[in-house]
């Protein structure tokens, strides 16, 4: 026993030795450096300052040398709702283990958890922000980490609460496992390039879910968005690549799963989309491959708004959706081709799995709900049964090409 | 009262044609879910046929049952017996013997098939609910149109034509003076439209269970405190208790002031 702690002894002081030249700083509320800002004062570059549990009152922290700064047992730092905490301006600092809350809220400034500026190698991770305007802001910073951090906001109107995430002319920046909930935007990227976005939960926002605006060469999947006020946006963006993302229960009137705007070639791949309103929104998109997505039981499982030109679906399933696509004009330039639709009545008479009978996605009823949206109320109506039938027979309202040829006969795994 | 529903229903029981409406029901749970392989998308067929069929059994073997076992009240009519209770006792027969074919028939192989284990089991007692008060208020409204009519063709004209009106016509009307009123609000016509034809209703009952998310699409604020809430559900329901209530009430009326 006596002689294991010795040689830990050993072990440590030759550790020490080791690494001498980085030190380590230790900052508690009882320790003779009892604050954090003072430990950045005294720290050289590549010195790690660790932090013990306690409560620490400070806002503006800035760090502006390359530090690691561990919270040990999540300390907690509170901001007392005076303005921005901590502010990271150099490159190399790795931000580790803090709960962060009381971030000032302002009209004028956008006051974050953590910002971080013009840096690059950042690594931000295992945080807890609470109470916060702004949670973490990456401002024209590149090659950074955002892990396992955990966003509770209590956002109630959208001109007064911040995003979960932000970045903002940021390239190459990971963000994965994170968990963001009750803020404005969980997750926003404006003019943010190259950037991936993994694993994150992100629900119960005002706003959306995930933002993205300008932002091209994206990458997103393994997600979930749950319960936003609008769902998902992807706008003015190019080449966003999008899957195995789950979007569920957005419900209202402008929500949306997926709400796509000026979208050009990007890739909607092994999505799931449950229980949305509009499952996905597509308006003045071009170019975009949809393939092998589940739709399942959403008002509209694709709406259509017009401008979208050479889209594809493939292999994807519509099942049980009050309508699988909707479109506002009588034009369609977009493929569908070997889906599976749970409201085929086709047969397969050559037993090949592709139904004999192409499969017009467009009812008639969704014109009328477009037009005079109170007739919802109509659905499942034999009436409107009727009128849907014979629209399928001799389309007249609907775009007459817009079919798929191969609709398959078995849901596709 | 309950000497004569128990004879109804005895009755109605030994017939063939219980016994015909329990085995369609049977063939088709059977059948949808052979095809469907799956009880969710079973469902939303069934509520198709429900809403139509129903009603339309409902009508039809309450007219004739009344026409064919005339003689037989009248004979009733001549012993000490309350009118009312020889008029419900009669329509209480009829109705549950067919809810009685409708819900086993329906729930047998739904059961077999594992109902019980699947999450749709809400929906689909839904669907049994609403498909025994839509029972129960058909055969009202075609006791009624039977007590109106002594002509057994008018009255079977005239049933056929109820249910052809509240099935589709109804509807048709509906959608047509949404579409011309279409600049003003309409949330208040459109659920007040609802509330007034009894298969509309039992439709809006079902929907609030399987297109929640798209009912919710729609802007107005009425519409949102109807479909978000339980508001929905709790008006519905009683709503369809008020359309089994009033025919039942016009049938007791009318029994009273008939001559036979």
């Amino acid at each position: 026993m006596l002689s294991s702690i010795k040689h830990s002894i050993i072990m440590l002081f030759l550790g020490l030795g080791f690494f001498g030249h980085a030190q380590t700083i230790e900052v508690c509320p009882t320790c003779p450096i009892s604050s954090i800002k003072e430990a950045i004062k005294i720290a050289q570059p590549n010195d790690t300052i660790i932090v013990k549990k306690g409560t620490y009152k400070a806002y503006d922290i800035v760090i502006d040398k390359p530090l690691t700064i561990i919270g040990k047992d999540h300390p907690v730092i509170d901001g007392d709702l005076k303005g921005e905490i901590i502010t990271i301006t150099s490159d190399y600092v790795t931000l580790d283990g803090f709960f962060i809350i009381n971030v000032g809220t302002s009209y004028t400034k956008d006051y974050a958890a953590v910002r971080v500026k013009r840096s690059q190698h950042f690594v931000i991770q295992n945080l807890v922000l609470e109470k916060l305007f702004f949670g973490i802001y990456l401002e024209k910073s590149k090659n950074g980490k955002v892990f396992h951090n955990k966003i509770v906001g209590n956002a109630v109107a959208e001109h007064n609460s911040g995003n979960g995430i932000q970045l903002w002319y940021s390239q190459n920046v990971e963000i994965e496992h994170n968990f963001v909930e009750g803020v404005r935007d969980g997750i926003y990227l404006e003019f943010s390039d190259y950037c991936t976005i993994k694993n994150n939960v992100s629900s119960n926002n005002l706003r959306y879910g995930l933002h993205f605006m300008f932002s091209n060469n994206d990458v997103y999947e393994n997600n979930t968005f749950e319960n936003n006020g609008a769902g998902v946006a992807v706008m003015f963006s190019k080449f966003i690549k999008m899957y195995n993302n789950i979007f569920t229960e957005n419900w209202g009137t402008a929500s949306y799963g997926l709400l796509l705007k000026e979208i050009n070639d990007a890739d909607i791949r092994n999505n799931t989309f449950k229980e949305n309103t509009v499952g996905i929104n597509i308006e003045g998109s071009n170019r975009v491959n949809y393939s092998n997505n589940d739709f399942i039981s959403n008002g509209w499982a694709v709406r259509v708004r017009g401008a979208c030109y050479t889209n594809k679906f493939t292999e994807n399933n519509f099942l049980y959706n009050s309508f699988d696509i909707s479109y506002n004009s009588k034009v369609n330039d977009n493929i569908f081709d070997r889906n599976f639709w749970s409201s085929y009545t086709g047969y397969d008479l050559d037993k090949n799995g592709i139904g004999d009978v192409p499969y017009r996605p467009v009812k008639l009823f969704s014109y009328i709900v477009n037009r005079t949206p109170e007739t919802i109320i109509l659905l499942r109506s034999l009436f409107i049964d009727i009128i849907d039938f014979s629209e399928k027979v001799s389309p007249v309202f609907t775009p007459d090409n817009l079919m798929d040829q191969n609709p398959m006969i078995k849901q596709i795994p | 009262m309950l000497k004569i529903l128990k004879y109804s229903f005895y009755d109605l029981m030994r017939s063939r044609w219980s016994y015909v409406y329990f085995a369609f029901y049977l063939l088709l749970g059977v059948v949808l879910l052979f095809l469907n392989n799956n009880l969710s998308k079973a469902i939303i067929t069934l509520m198709n046929v429900i809403i139509v069929l129903v009603p339309l059994i409902g009508t039809i073997f309450g007219v004739m049952y009344y026409y064919n076992s005339k003689e037989f009240t009248e004979l009733l009519l001549a012993q000490p017996l309350k009118r009312s209770s020889i008029f419900l006792g009669q329509y209480l027969g009829v109705a549950l013997s067919l809810s009685m074919s409708l819900i086993l028939g329906l729930g047998i192989p739904f059961i077999f098939y594992g109902l019980f284990k699947s999450n749709v089991i809400w929906d689909f007692s839904l669907l049994l609910i609403t498909g025994t008060f839509l029972t129960f208020i058909f055969t009202a409204l075609a006791f009624n149109i039977a007590l109106s009519n002594e002509n057994k063709i008018k009255g079977f004209g005239y049933a056929i034509l109820l249910w052809l009106f509240l099935a589709v016509v109804y509807d048709g009307i509906f959608l047509m003076s949404l579409i011309l009123f279409e600049d003003y609000p309409l949330d208040k016509l459109s659920l007040t439209g609802t509330m007034l034809n009894p298969i509309d209703l039992s439709r809006t009952l079902i929907l609030l269970k399987l297109d929640i998310s798209a009912l919710l699409g729609y802007t107005g604020a009425i519409f949102k405190r109807f479909f978000g809430t339980n508001l929905g559900f709790i008006v519905s329901l009683t709503m369809l208790l008020v359309w089994v209530i009033l025919p039942v009430l016009r049938i007791v009326s009318k029994s009273k002031r008939k001559d036979f």
